[in-house]
C-alpha cells in the first residue's frame, strides 16, 4: 500500500506536467485549428534555454525563470505564429500540419546544433535544499508540491479565459469563422498571438519543470510530448477537464508500470511505449468531433502518361550507373543510400498523394523491412525481399484496420504513436521465440544486412548495391505510375475527395484503405531493405520516428501525388548535405536544419515542387533534336570523367550547364511552335477540337 | 435625405473574371432598399464590397458622405456597417451568449446588448448557453440578425436572409428587419426570394451581370419586370 502512494504521488506529479502541456495543445487547437506537433520542442527550447541561462550562464534562477517565460517563450510564440504558420492560414489542414512537423524536425536539430548532444547537462530540481513533505507514509518533494500546485494554477486560469473572457470568446470564435469575427469589429490576428504566446508558455512551463527529472536531450524531450498529446486526445482536443484527467492516467500508468512491471528484459520498453501506445488507443476509441477550421482544398493528381515514365524509370537508371561509374568507394557509400530511402518515398505517393492518408511512420516500417531483410537473408537470398514486401505490406494492413474511421491530424498522430512504439519497445527488444521461430529484431545494436545473390552473382559494393537499389526504385516508379493511371488508382483518388460520396457510389473504404496501407507499406519495406544492404550494418536509430521527419518532409515539398517524388527525395535529402559537406564541413550542422528550412518555405508552393519540374523539362524530353544533344554532350563528359581527364565537379557542372542550356532552348522553341491562344468559346469553330478540351472544359467548369 | 452609405462607380473581380462594371447605389438613414437580381449577378459581390471584405477594383465607397474606400471590414464594423452574411452569420460552436459577447467590440456592453436581444427574440435567451450551431435555422438567423440590431449600427446589410428558411419565418424576419430601418437604420438587403423583401423595402434595384439594370420603387411595374430581368429577356 505505502508502496502504491509512493508511486502515485510521482505519477501525479509528472501527470502535473502533462497536464499544463496538454492544456497548451488544447489551447492552440480550440483558438487557431493547428494541431501544434512541435509543442514539445517548443517546450525543449525553453528547457535548454533555461539551463542557459541559470547554469551556463549563471544568472539567478528567478531571473533566469522571467526570461524565458515572459520574454522568449512570448517572443517565439509571436515569431512562429508571424513566420511560421500565418503564410498557411488559408491552406488546408494538411498544409499546416507540415508547417508544424517542419518545425519540431528543425528545432530538434537547432538544438543539437547549438547545445552538443554530447555533454551531459544536468539541472536542479526547484527547492532541492528544502526539506520534502511527509504526509503519512508519502513523501512529497517541493518540486513534486510545486508541479501539482503550478498545474492547478493553469488549469483554473485557463478555464476562467476561455469561458468568462471575452478575448477568450473571440479566440474560440476565430478558429469558427474567421472572416465573422472580422464583421464583428474584433480581431483575428490578435486572438491567434495572444493563442500562441499563450500555449509557448504553457510549453516551456511544461518543459522547465520536467527538464530536471529526465535527460537534458533534445529528441526525448521533445517526444516526452507524446504523453501531453494522449492527455488532449482524452479531452477530445477540447475539454480542459477531460485532458487533465488523461493526464492523471497517462502519469500514473508510467509511474505504476515502473513499479509494478515484472523485471525481465522484454518488458521495460514497453514502460517507455505506454504513453505512446495509449495514444493509439485514446484515438482508437474516443468519438472524435470533426476537424476544427477544416477547409479542404484538394490539389489535382498529377497524371503521368506511361511513355514518360518509362523514359523517367531509365533516367533513374542512367543516373545511377553513371553515379556507380564516377564515383569513388567512400562517396559511393555516402550517396548510395540515396536510391533505397527514395524508395521509402515513393511509398507516400499512393497512400498520402492518392488517398490523402498522413502518415509519419514510413521509415519504422522501412525498419521492418530492414529487419526482415536481415533475418531472412543472412546469405542474400533474394525471395527475402519478397517476404521484406510482405511482412511489411501486412504491418500496414494492421495498421490500416483499427485506424480506418481516422483521417487528418488523427492518422497522422496515430501513425506517429505507432512509430514511437517501434522505436521505444519493439526496435528495442532483444531475440526472441514466436511459435517456434527465433526472432532477432535489432540485437539491441546492430545487425548485419548481406547483399543479394542472384544465382552466385553476390552484389556487395556499395556502387553495385546503389544500381540495384534504382533498379528497384525505376520498377516502383513505374508501378505507382501504372497505379496512377489504373482503375484502383481513380478510387483512390475518389476515396481522398470524399470519403462519403466515395461510399455512397459503392466503393468499399475498408478495402480500398486496408489494400493502400500495404502497398505503400510494402514498398516502405522493400526500400528499407535496400537502405539496410546499403548501409550494410543498421541500428533501430536510423529508422526511428525523428529519422523519418526529413523523409517526410522532403516528400511533402516534392508533391506527394507526383511519381517522380522517389528520385526527387533521395536526391534532395543526401544531395545537399553531402555536397555541402564536401565543400564546406563547417556546414554539417547547418545541413540538417535543412529539411526543416525547406518545409517552412513550402508555404510558397502548395502543390509541391516535383510537378512544376516537370512541366519544365518535358520540352526537352520531347525534343529530339534537345534530347539527343543532351544525351551526346553528356556521353562526351562521361568519357572524359572516366578516362580522367575530367573530375566529378566538371562532369556535375558541365552537365548541369548544358542541361539548363538546351531546356531554355526547348522550351523557347515549343512556346514559338505552339498557336496563338483561342478563347474557349471558339475552340472548336476557329481551330479543330481536340480530345483533351472536353477534360480542359470539364474541369474549368468544375472549378468554379 | 442624404445618403448614409454610398457607392460610386464599383467595379469589383475574381482573379480575371470582373463581376461589379461600375455599380451606383445608395442608401439614406431609415431607408432599406432591396438588390435583387439572378444567380452570379454580383449582389453578394456588392455587399462584400460595402463592408470592405472584398476590395474594389475602382470606384469610391462612401459613409455618411466621408470617403472610405479601402479600409478593411474590422475599421468598418467599428464605424458602424454591419454586414450579416449569407448562410448562418453565426459562430456554430459558440454558445448564444458567447455569440451575444461577439457583439461587444462594436461599443456597447454585454448587458445591454443581451437585454435588447433577449427582448426582441426570447427564444435566445431559452438557448443562452446552448451552442449556436444545434439551433435550427431560422433561431440561428435570429442570433445573427441580433447582431443588427443590438449593436446600433448606422448600415446593415443582409445577405440572403431567407436562405433555407420556411416563408412563415421568413416573414417574421423581414418584420424585424423593418423595425430596424425605422430607428434610423440604413438597411441594404441582397434576396432572390424578391417577393418576401418587397413588402418592406421603400426602394429597389436589379443587379444583372454586374450592373443596375432597373431602379425605382417596389410597385407592381417592377415586379412584373423582374421575371423578365432574370430570365435575361430584357436586354
Amino acid at each position: 500500500m505505502e508502496q502504491f502512494l509512493i508511486f502515485g504521488v510521482v505519477g501525479l506529479s509528472t501527470a502535473a506536467i502533462y497536464a499544463i502541456v496538454g492544456s497548451g495543445l488544447v489551447l492552440t487547437y480550440t483558438t487557431t485549428g493547428v494541431f501544434n506537433f512541435a509543442h514539445g520542442a517548443a517546450g525543449m527550447l525553453s528547457a535548454f534555454a533555461y539551463w542557459q541561462l541559470s547554469v551556463g550562464w549563471g544568472w539567478p534562477v528567478p531571473l533566469a525563470l522571467a526570461a524565458v517565460l515572459l520574454v522568449l517563450a512570448p517572443a517565439f510564440g509571436l515569431l512562429v505564429e508571424k513566420v511560421v504558420l500565418r503564410p498557411v492560414q488559408n491552406l488546408g489542414e494538411a498544409e499546416r500540419l507540415v508547417m508544424t512537423v517542419a518545425l519540431l524536425s528543425g528545432l530538434i536539430a537547432a538544438a543539437r546544433w547549438i547545445w552538443d548532444p554530447n555533454l551531459p547537462r544536468p539541472l536542479t530540481t526547484f527547492f532541492t535544499e528544502r526539506e520534502p513533505l511527509h504526509l503519512g507514509p508519502v513523501t512529497v518533494t517541493w518540486h513534486q508540491a510545486l508541479t501539482m500546485i503550478v498545474a492547478v494554477l493553469v488549469a483554473l486560469a485557463l478555464w476562467f479565459l476561455l469561458n468568462r473572457t471575452r478575448i477568450g470568446a473571440e479566440m474560440r470564435a476565430t478558429v469558427d469563422d474567421r472572416a465573422l469575427v472580422g464583421l464583428t469589429g474584433a480581431d483575428p490576428v490578435r486572438a491567434n498571438r495572444v493563442a500562441w504566446v499563450l500555449g509557448t508558455q504553457l510549453a516551456a512551463i511544461g518543459g522547465i519543470l520536467i527538464a530536471p527529472t529526465v535527460a537534458l536531450d533534445a529528441a526525448q524531450l521533445s517526444l516526452l510530448i507524446v504523453s501531453a498529446y494522449t492527455a488532449a486526445i482524452f479531452g477530445r482536443l477540447r475539454s480542459l477537464p477531460l485532458t487533465f484527467l488523461g493526464a492523471v492516467v497517462v502519469g500514473c500508468l508510467e509511474s505504476y508500470l515502473t513499479g509494478y512491471l515484472p523485471q525481465n528484459q522484454y518488458l521495460p520498453g514497453l514502460r517507455l511505449a505506454a504513453p505512446a501506445l495509449l495514444l493509439f488507443l485514446a484515438l482508437l476509441l474516443f468519438p472524435h468531433g470533426r476537424l476544427r477550421g477544416r477547409d479542404r482544398r484538394l490539389r489535382p493528381v498529377p497524371t503521368p502518361t506511361m511513355r514518360g515514365s518509362v523514359v523517367f524509370a531509365g533516367v533513374i537508371v542512367l543516373f545511377a550507373v553513371v553515379l556507380a561509374t564516377v564515383l569513388d568507394e567512400v562517396d559511393a557509400i555516402s550517396y548510395g543510400p540515396m536510391f533505397a530511402l527514395g524508395v521509402v518515398a515513393l511509398s507516400f505517393v499512393p497512400l498520402s498523394g492518392f488517398a490523402g492518408q498522413i502518415s509519419l511512420c514510413q521509415l519504422s516500417i522501412a525498419g521492418v523491412g530492414a529487419v526482415v531483410w536481415g533475418q531472412l537473408a543472412p546469405d542474400g537470398q533474394p525471395w527475402a525481399l519478397v517476404a521484406a514486401f510482405a511482412v511489411s505490406a501486412l504491418v500496414g494492413a494492421l495498421i490500416a484496420v483499427p485506424a480506418l474511421r481516422l483521417s487528418g491530424v488523427y492518422l497522422a498522430l496515430a501513425t506517429a504513436a505507432f512509430a514511437v512504439v517501434l522505436d521505444r519497445w519493439i526496435f528495442t527488444l532483444p531475440s526472441f521465440e514466436l511459435f517456434g521461430v527465433r526472432i532477432a529484431v535489432f540485437n539491441q545494436s546492430s545487425v548485419e544486412m548481406a547483399g543479394p545473390d542472384f544465382f552466385g552473382f553476390r552484389l556487395e559494393e556499395p556502387a553495385e548495391l546503389m544500381v540495384f537499389s534504382a533498379l528497384c526504385l525505376a520498377l516502383g516508379s513505374l508501378g505507382v505510375a501504372a497505379l496512377r493511371l489504373s482503375r484502383f488508382g481513380r478510387r483512390l483518388i475518389a476515396l481522398r475527395d470524399s470519403e462519403a460520396a466515395y461510399a455512397t457510389l459503392g466503393g468499399s473504404l475498408l478495402a480500398a484503405r486496408v489494400l493502400v496501407f500495404a502497398l505503400s507499406a510494402g514498398i516502405a519495406g522493400v526500400g528499407g531493405a535496400l537502405y539496410g544492404m546499403q548501409l550494410q550494418s543498421v541500428t533501430a536509430e536510423q529508422f526511428n520516428f525523428v529519422a523519418g521527419l526529413p523523409i517526410f518532409l522532403i516528400a511533402v515539398i516534392g508533391g506527394l501525388g507526383a511519381v517522380g517524388n522517389g528520385l526527387f527525395v533521395g536526391t534532395a535529402y543526401l544531395g545537399p548535405i553531402h555536397l555541402l559537406n564536401a565543400v564546406a564541413p563547417w556546414t554539417h550542422n547547418i545541413v540538417q536544419l535543412l529539411p526543416a528550412l525547406a518545409g517552412l518555405g513550402f508555404a510558397r508552393h502548395p502543390e509541391g515542387i516535383v510537378p512544376g519540374m516537370r512541366h519544365s523539362w518535358e520540352p526537352l524530353a520531347r525534343s529530339r533534336v534537345a534530347l539527343s544533344a543532351l544525351l551526346g554532350g553528356f556521353a562526351v563528359l562521361w568519357l572524359l570523367r572516366i578516362g580522367d581527364v575530367v573530375g566529378n565537379a566538371v562532369l556535375l557542372l558541365g552537365t548541369a550547364v548544358l542541361a539548363l542550356a538546351l531546356r531554355t532552348w526547348a522550351q523557347a522553341k515549343e512556346a514559338t511552335a505552339t498557336e496563338p491562344e483561342v478563347p474557349v468559346e471558339w475552340w472548336g469553330v476557329r481551330r479543330p477540337w481536340r480530345k483533351e478540351d472536353e477534360e480542359v472544359l470539364s474541369r474549368g467548369i468544375a472549378g468554379g | 435625405m442624404s445618403a448614409l452609405l454610398e457607392l460610386r462607380g464599383v467595379r469589383a473581380s475574381y482573379g480575371g473574371i470582373t463581376a461589379l462594371h461600375g455599380v451606383d447605389l445608395s442608401v439614406s438613414a431609415g431607408q432599406v432598399v432591396a438588390l435583387l437580381g439572378p444567380n452570379g449577378a454580383g449582389k453578394t459581390t456588392t455587399l462584400k464590397v460595402a463592408a470592405g471584405v472584398h476590395p474594389a477594383d475602382s470606384g469610391r465607397l462612401l459613409l455618411g458622405g466621408r470617403d472610405v474606400s479601402g479600409a478593411n471590414p474590422r475599421d468598418l464594423a467599428r464605424a458602424g456597417v454591419c454586414l450579416i452574411p449569407e448562410g448562418r452569420g453565426v459562430f456554430p460552436n459558440l454558445s448564444v451568449r458567447d455569440n451575444l459577447l461577439m457583439m461587444t467590440f462594436t461599443g456597447r456592453g454585454r448587458e445591454e446588448i443581451e437585454e435588447i436581444a433577449f427582448a426582441r427574440f426570447p427564444v435566445l435567451a431559452e438557448r443562452a448557453s446552448q451552442a449556436a450551431g444545434t439551433m435550427s435555422g431560422g433561431e440561428q438567423q435570429m442570433l445573427a440578425l441580433a447582431r443588427g440590431l443590438a449593436t446600433d449600427p448606422a448600415v446593415l446589410l443582409l445577405d440572403e436572409l431567407s436562405m433555407g428558411l420556411a416563408p412563415l419565418v421568413v416573414a417574421e424576419l423581414y418584420e424585424q428587419v423593418a423595425e430596424i430601418a425605422r430607428q434610423g437604420v440604413a438597411v441594404l438587403v441582397v434576396e432572390q426570394f424578391a417577393a418576401a423583401v418587397l413588402d418592406i423595402a421603400d426602394h429597389a434595384a436589379v443587379l444583372v451581370r454586374g450592373r443596375v439594370e432597373r431602379r425605382g420603387d417596389p410597385d407592381a411595374g417592377l415586379r412584373a419586370e423582374l421575371s423578365d430581368l432574370y430570365l435575361g429577356s430584357a436586354r
